[in-house]
């Protein structure tokens, strides 16, 4: 089936991937945000996994086959095409940027040309998009990193990064919701979990969120 | 090393939350239809070095998968009295046993599931491995009718894959299973594969997925891996050979073999009948 503004691949025997572009782009991320709850409805469907500008639908083939998957994401994309976009929450996260919170920041300034209070004050002075959640439980790709603070990964990982490490990674940012082994360079820390368990839902952002991040006076939390 | 595991914990890709669950399922669905449980039930999943388990009370067990040399059969029901010990040592092939007991091992279900996520710390008995002397309780059992035994699924040899465009090079060559692969991945070594190294967009992965990153390396991505990724994507496992990548251990040689969407759901089909057929 075609549809014009999505094609599909059969990424598995068990899964479709649905692809709006191939950039990231704000129109694609709007067909992925209308689309990820409708499709998490459909009978069979297991998994939603939404990124920038795709979809992978995980199922039970044997409740389920591929063509029967594709047509309902073909309807389901029609229809939720003219579907205005739900008014964004803005989640404000403290930051204690530098210090031991922080323990790149100095680096990131040198590699940008930058003091580190100039990374800190351009840091937290944009506005970020939660594109998706992905990777590990309640990572947010964010996009709206400045380019003047964009610095590469660390030539050797960490093989731990403590939760609520926040970080620049190239030219992204992010927060890392549990400690991890992770590659980006850190520049602050928050005491907010953004993965919980126990919490309703467990998650602290979602995506389509708009993010600030806010630096905490004194540096600390 | 011995978790707790379930089907998994399906429905939060969207959240970042791979499903997790136990790596050879089958032999888990198996297990819990020989001591008369819904195929889901939680059991005890062992990897490579097992335990000595003490019962407090009676209870109809089995165990399943990898031969543990243990202290009872494989792929049968056991009766075991009060105070009665099963052992279980090192894998001497394969990777990992079930022990299943009727009615299921009982831990505080999160997110609907029961499985243990080892790299979140989240399920199963607190969230981590098992440590002597832990005590796991478990759930009254129905008693149901269940078959007494059974023989295993056989299995060809080579992992089967299909690819959304050729999976030659990768077919072509053997491969050697890394020391460093876990539940989230299988790391393998060999001639290194062209990883396309242009920029790729971070997308969805599907359980079973082979992804190249740059050094050419292929990683089967398994129960427990990342939701998205950014690495190209040149084949997958089928669903029908998921239980055979969960017996793969450090230094097996693997071979991978493509065939087509058709045939793996056919194959898959063919797997669910031997597993109804027990019951």
């Amino acid at each position: 089936m075609r549809v014009p503004g999505m094609r599909t691949l059969d990424a598995s025997d068990r899964s479709l991937l649905l692809v709006f572009d191939d950039r990231i782009s704000l129109a694609a991320h709007g067909d992925v945000l209308r689309l990820t709850p409708l499709l998490r409805s459909v009978r069979g469907v297991t998994n939603v996994h939404p990124a920038y500008a795709s979809i992978l639908i995980d199922f039970d083939p044997r409740a389920i086959r591929h063509g029967e998957v594709e047509r309902a994401a073909a309807e389901l994309f029609a229809q939720a095409a003219s579907a205005p976009l739900p008014e964004p929450r803005t989640v404000e996260i403290p930051v204690a940027y530098g210090g031991e919170c922080g323990p790149d920041l100095e680096q990131v300034a040198a590699l940008t040309g930058h003091t580190p209070d100039e990374v800190v004050a351009i840091h937290s002075s944009a506005e970020y998009l939660v594109y998706f959640l992905g990777f590990s439980p309640g990572f947010p790709y964010l996009g709206g990193l400045p380019e003047s603070i964009a610095a590469p990964r660390l030539e050797t990982p960490r093989r731990r990064v403590p939760a609520g490490s926040v970080a620049i990674g190239g030219r992204q940012t992010g927060v890392y919701p549990m400690a991890s082994p992770g590659g980006w360079r850190i520049i602050g820390r928050t005491a907010l979990r953004l993965f919980d368990p126990e919490a309703d839902p467990p998650v602290l952002l979602q995506m389509g969120d708009r993010v600030k991040f806010v630096p905490l006076a004194g540096g600390a939390f | 090393m011995t978790t707790v595991q379930d089907l998994g914990r399906p429905g939060y890709a969207h959240l970042g939350i791979s499903a997790s669950g136990a790596a050879d399922a089958l032999s888990l669905r198996a297990g819990n239809l020989l001591v008369g449980n819904p195929d889901g039930a939680a059991a005890l999943e062992m990897t490579l070095a097992g335990g000595t388990f003490e019962f407090e009370s009676r209870a109809i067990v089995a165990l399943t998968g990898a031969d543990f040399d243990a202290s009872i059969p494989l792929w049968t029901r056991v009766w075991v009295k009060p105070g009665e010990r099963v052992k279980c040592g090192h894998a001497r092939s394969g990777a990992r046993c079930y022990l299943c007991v009727n009615g299921g091992i009982e831990v505080p279900m999160v997110l609907g599931s029961a499985s243990t996520h080892l790299l979140t710390g989240l399920g199963g008995y607190e969230g981590r491995a098992l440590k002597r002397g832990d005590v796991l309780r478990m759930t009254a059992g129905s008693g149901a009718q269940a078959p007494r035994g059974l023989k295993p699924a056989p299995h060809s040899g080579a992992i089967r894959v299909t690819s959304p465009t050729n999976a030659e090079d990768l077919c072509r060559s053997g491969w050697e299973v890394q020391a460093d692969s876990d539940r989230m991945g299988l790391r393998l070594r060999g001639p290194a594969l062209d990883s396309h190294t242009g920029h790729m967009l971070t997308e969805g992965v599907p359980l079973g997925a082979v992804q190249v990153p740059p050094d050419g390396q292929p990683i089967i991505l398994f129960v427990e891996h990342q939701t998205t990724g950014g690495y190209p994507k040149i084949a997958n496992v089928i669903s029908a050979d998921f239980h055979a990548v969960g017996q793969l251990r450090p230094r097996d040689q693997v071979r991978f073999e493509q065939v087509s969407i058709d045939a793996a759901l056919t194959l898959l089909e063919a797997q669910e009948e031997w597993l109804h057929s027990l019951v």
